[in-house]
């Protein structure tokens, strides 16, 4: 028999209606090669037993002819999804080993679909961060090496690294500034944020809710519509879900570019940046081109203020959504004298360097006397970014930029240099400051045999013509090299 | 916010001080718990007196993940107050959050509107007790959420924290610095409480604490500059709320007087000792760090949801009022009395149906009341029903019993012992009209007190004394008129 984990989702999904091989089956062979990659660090919480079962009741379903999108398939959640009867820890300390009595709408709307979970992953402590690295649960090794372990990207290195490796059929993940698309961009793999509101955010552990949106990362761009067709729908638990039908986006990809417009941002050219991207980037607007697109060359005039918008807005919000974590009522709590120290030493010690950092930084730009300055300033510019998108889609309907602005570094390298890990989300973080759909789609392999990725944009709502891009790009660069298996 | 406070206060209401009268300046808010079953921004019951931390959703306590949902009936009790305020609806709202850290605020913050309420300035007008009408004007209206509560002692070294409160939808209704004295304060805070209750948007009850004021004090030389005010925080009664503003007006006038200065603080005032102290300082006042909730879209409301609204509006009391001096000729007393709530003068107007208004008033408000006041029983629970209490009335006015006797069947009514007819018919009490019978009383009691009889010729207020013994001899049932002219006449008077 082959091996099950090579498959990608869609080709199991087959193979599974096909009667070619059980879920049981498929999820037994993920849950070898879990446990054989423990090296990765790509699990926080495996939750394997479930899986078994869910894989049974999955087999006894199909028997009764009930079958969902993911009917059967082994996938991983990013350990920020609430779980019910499983530990959610946001890879924090101090959630402890909070398990929440509620489902997500997301991993609900996949086990409604016949998802089988694998377990919860790892990612960076609440979502922030750009390596995987702090996690409090150690950092997670990419599958992707250079003779030394590199960092997945994140935050969603673990559901990347995990899909990188073959350990699941593919991924959830969320996205505040690139945390779907960097990651997918380190590893090898395609990863969707949609468009803000796509993905209901009730039962996500929030980072920054304007900017939050969930997304899967996945083996192939087919791969990701399939995922995210299940993961996406309207929720009335979230005043901020968008009340609009789900397309079939798997039928979008394929669809043919001719006479597509793709729009190239000249600001996306950035000093610094090696110049490998630039040429990967080039020969993505040329495989486009021979595709039959039409190349525009557009302008987004605010993109130099997209980093410092984000590091005002996202810390801000932030800093008033992890005012909960308090020692109250779940979770850590460390003792104080009162009530002030018990909070101090709560959070002081639960909250790790980077959340810290971020909840003083967002604390600060609220304060009353900075607000005007830092915030409102902030929220003036995003307006400006997404009216640059606007502007942009006059003239093309899709953008085509590089995905991160390095390949996957090591683990290490940048953790105690701030400024330089948050400068791996300067293409990826207007999109979420706009709200828009991105994808990162593998495009070719660096000097140092490391994946590179580029991202399409899309106008809101409009992730049909993005998985058309996505494929057409997918197609063109035929990218099919897989890491060595170095860690089983 | 810059407040000014044109209006100077009646000399009357002035405070003498040593060094002069000086001019009482006061400001209100007043926190009302939105009549809604559920809150502002869950599903969770509102029920008052439930078991601790029975009443609480997931997002009411803060779980990780969970969500707002803006619960539209109690953005439509807002807008419906905001009418019964004559105040500007704002079409655009907005949701902001308050940061602080406490055992009670589960999330962190609490959600509330800053920058955008939903409702704009208004005016009410206010009728202080022995005072003439003054308008006091509404700076806004918002919407928030209610924190839990904080319970210190049940144990002495431990808080307990019931979060069924936590998120239950309250109106924060502003004043404009417009009052100038306790009475006006009070007599506001009523008008509030009664438009509320009229609108059926807020219960008003301050007992159970769905109406609580904070109250804003300070103190000016008449016609002066604005002094420094202190905010007296959660003042839950009337009398509480004259109390507090007395003790912090003589407060203010004692430390200016001795040249001192006030400090801008929040206050609490103890009920026990009658006095205010102060709760934290400026100093120490929250950076609360607000900033639009990201969770939460804008309110954006249409014309015609505020139309609908507008449609819907039941009288409010002080049209009711007019009305009632208008089509009942009642005294502007009895109208004020009969409309201060909406169950009140419900109950009125199907009393005074058909009948003489006024003695519908007096029945009310001397025998109806007076019993339900004793056995604090409110005018919903009434064990005589309006339509019961008219039957009543009808008797007296078809001269079927009299007046007094009617207070005896009054009383046995409220007691549940049957309708008025049912109760006359009973004990025998109809009124004797029989001359026959009434004058074969009359010439008894006559026979018996010859001597009086005598004396009355020069003493016609004997008369009284005969008129009592010929209704005693009847049980009260002879025509009280009746017997007063047989008798003067018998007695040659």
């Amino acid at each position: 028999m082959t091996d099950l984990t090579k498959l990608t989702l869609a080709s199991a999904l087959d193979g599974m209606k096909a009667r070619e091989f059980s879920s049981m089956e498929l999820t037994d062979a993920h849950i070898g090669a879990c446990e054989a990659a423990s090296g990765l660090n790509a699990f926080i919480t495996p939750t394997f037993d479930l899986a078994r079962d869910q894989a049974k009741a999955s087999d006894e379903r199909r028997v009764s002819g009930t079958i969902g999108k993911l009917e059967g398939a082994p996938l991983g959640m990013k350990d920020l999804f609430c779980t019910e009867g499983v530990r959610t820890t946001a890879a924090s300390k101090i959630l402890g080993d909070f398990t929440p009595p509620y489902e997500s709408t997301v991993s609900a709307n996949m086990k409604a679909d016949g998802m089988v979970m694998l377990g919860k992953l790892n990612l960076d402590q609440f979502a922030m961060g750009s390596a995987n690295e702090t996690s409090c649960f150690g950092p997670v090794i990419n599958p992707w090496r250079n003779g030394e372990d590199l960092v997945p990207g994140g935050s969603s290195g673990g559901s990347a690294a995990a899909v990188a490796a073959d350990l699941c059929l593919g991924a959830t993940a969320t996205d505040t500034g690139g945390s779907i698309r960097q990651p997918a961009g380190f590893t090898g793999t395609v990863g969707i944020k949609p468009t803000y509101g796509r993905c209901s955010r009730y039962g996500i552990v929030a980072f920054a809710s304007s900017l939050d949106q969930a997304g899967p990362i996945a083996k192939t761009v087919e791969d990701a519509a399939i995922l995210l067709e299940s993961m996406a729908g309207y929720d009335p638990k979230d005043s901020t879900s968008i009340n609009e039908p789900v397309p079939d986006w798997r039928g979008a990809v394929g669809q043919s570019v001719k006479g597509l417009r793709v729009g190239v941002p000249r600001e996306y050219t950035m000093d610094g940046i090696p110049k490998e991207i630039d040429a990967v980037w080039a020969e993505g607007v040329e495989w486009m081109r021979e595709a039959g697109a039409e190349i525009v060359d557009v302008s987004l005039p605010h993109t130099k203020y997209a980093l410092p918008v984000y590091y005002v807005v996202a810390p801000a919000e932030a800093s008033s959504n992890l005012a909960r974590y308090d020692g109250m009522r779940y979770g850590l709590r460390v003792e104080g004298e009162n009530l002030a120290d018990t909070y101090e030493r709560t959070r002081t010690e639960g909250f790790g360097d980077e959340v810290r950092r971020r909840v003083m930084i967002g604390t600060y730009v609220l304060s009353a006397g900075y607000y005007d300055a830092y915030y409102l300033r902030a929220q003036k510019v995003r307006t400006k970014i997404a009216d640059d998108f606007r502007q942009a889609w006059e003239s093309c309907d899709v953008l085509l930029t590089p995905t991160a602005p390095s390949a996957a570094f090591p683990v290490g390298r940048k953790i105690n240099d701030p400024i330089q890990m948050y400068l791996n989300d300067v293409f990826t973080v207007t999109a979420n400051l706009a709200g828009l759909p991105g994808i990162s789609v593998p495009a070719a392999l660096d000097g140092n045999g490391l994946p590179l990725g580029l991202q399409i944009i899309g106008r809101a709502l409009d992730e049909s013509t993005v998985f058309k891009a996505a494929g057409a790009l997918e197609k063109a660069a035929g990218f099919d090299a897989k890491p060595d298996k170095w860690w089983s | 916010m810059t407040f000014i406070a044109p209006r100077v206060a009646d000399e009357k209401d002035w405070l003498q001080g040593e060094t002069g009268p000086w001019e009482l300046i006061i400001g209100l808010e007043v926190h009302a718990q939105v009549a809604s079953i559920a809150k502002l921004f869950s599903g969770a019951p509102t029920a008052f007196g439930a078991e601790p931390n029975t009443q609480v959703a997931l997002v009411d306590a803060g779980l990780p993940g969970m969500l707002p949902v803006v619960n539209k009936y109690c953005v439509e009790q807002a807008v419906r107050t905001g009418l019964g305020l004559n105040a500007q609806i704002n079409k655009f709202s907005r949701f902001d959050r308050k940061n602080y850290f406490y055992v009670d605020l589960p999330q962190g913050y609490q959600i509330s509107q800053f920058e955008h309420p939903v409702v704009g300035e208004g005016e009410i007008e206010i009728v202080p007790e022995g005072g003439e009408p003054v308008t006091v004007g509404i700076e806004r209206l918002h919407l928030e959420q209610d924190a839990g509560k904080s319970i210190h002692d049940l144990s002495p070294d431990e808080t307990y924290v019931d979060l069924n409160r936590s998120g239950v939808a309250l109106m924060e209704i502003v004043s404009k610095p417009d009052m100038r004295s306790a009475a006006e304060a009070s007599a506001y805070v009523d008008a509030l409480r009664q438009i509320v209750r009229a609108l059926g948007t807020c219960d008003g009850d301050m007992e159970k604490g769905n109406l609580r004021a904070d109250v804003n004090v300070s103190v000016r030389k008449p016609g002066g500059e604005l002094g420094t005010r202190c905010e007296i925080k959660n003042v839950n009664s009337l009398r509480f709320i004259r109390q507090a503003i007395g003790y912090e007006a003589r407060r203010h006038i004692e430390i200016l007087e001795a040249g001192g200065e006030i400090d801008q603080e929040t206050r609490l005032y103890d009920t026990v000792k009658g006095e205010t102290r102060t709760m934290r300082s400026k100093e120490d006042a929250h950076d609360y760090r607000y900033f639009p909730d990201p969770d939460l879209l804008p309110l954006e409301l249409s014309d015609d949801f505020i139309d609908r609204i507008k449609a819907d509006l039941p009288e409010l009391p002080a049209a009711r009022k007019a009305r009632f001096v208008e089509q009942f000729r009642l005294p502007d007393y009895d109208a004020g009395v009969l409309t201060s709530d909406k169950a009140t003068g419900d109950y009125f107007e199907i009393v005074a149906q058909k009948r003489d208004p006024k003695s519908a008033s007096n029945w009310m408000m001397g025998e109806l009341f007076g019993r339900l006041n004793a056995d604090e029983i409110g005018i919903e629970d009434s064990p005589v029903s309006a339509d019961a209490l008219g039957g009543l009335i009808d008797r007296i006015a078809d001269k079927t019993i009299s007046g007094k006797i009617a207070k005896d069947v009054f009383s046995k009514m409220f007691e549940g012992e049957g309708t008025a007819d049912e109760i006359i018919e009973r004990d025998g009490l109809k009124q004797v009209t029989d001359m026959g019978a009434i004058e074969a009383m009359v010439d008894e009691v006559i026979a018996a007190n010859r001597d009086q009889a005598e004396k009355a010729k020069d003493n016609p207020k004997l008369v009284g004394f005969f008129v009592g013994q010929v209704m005693k001899k009847s049980q009260g049932k002879a025509n009280p008129q009746a017997v007063n002219e047989l008798l003067r006449s018998k007695l040659g008077l």
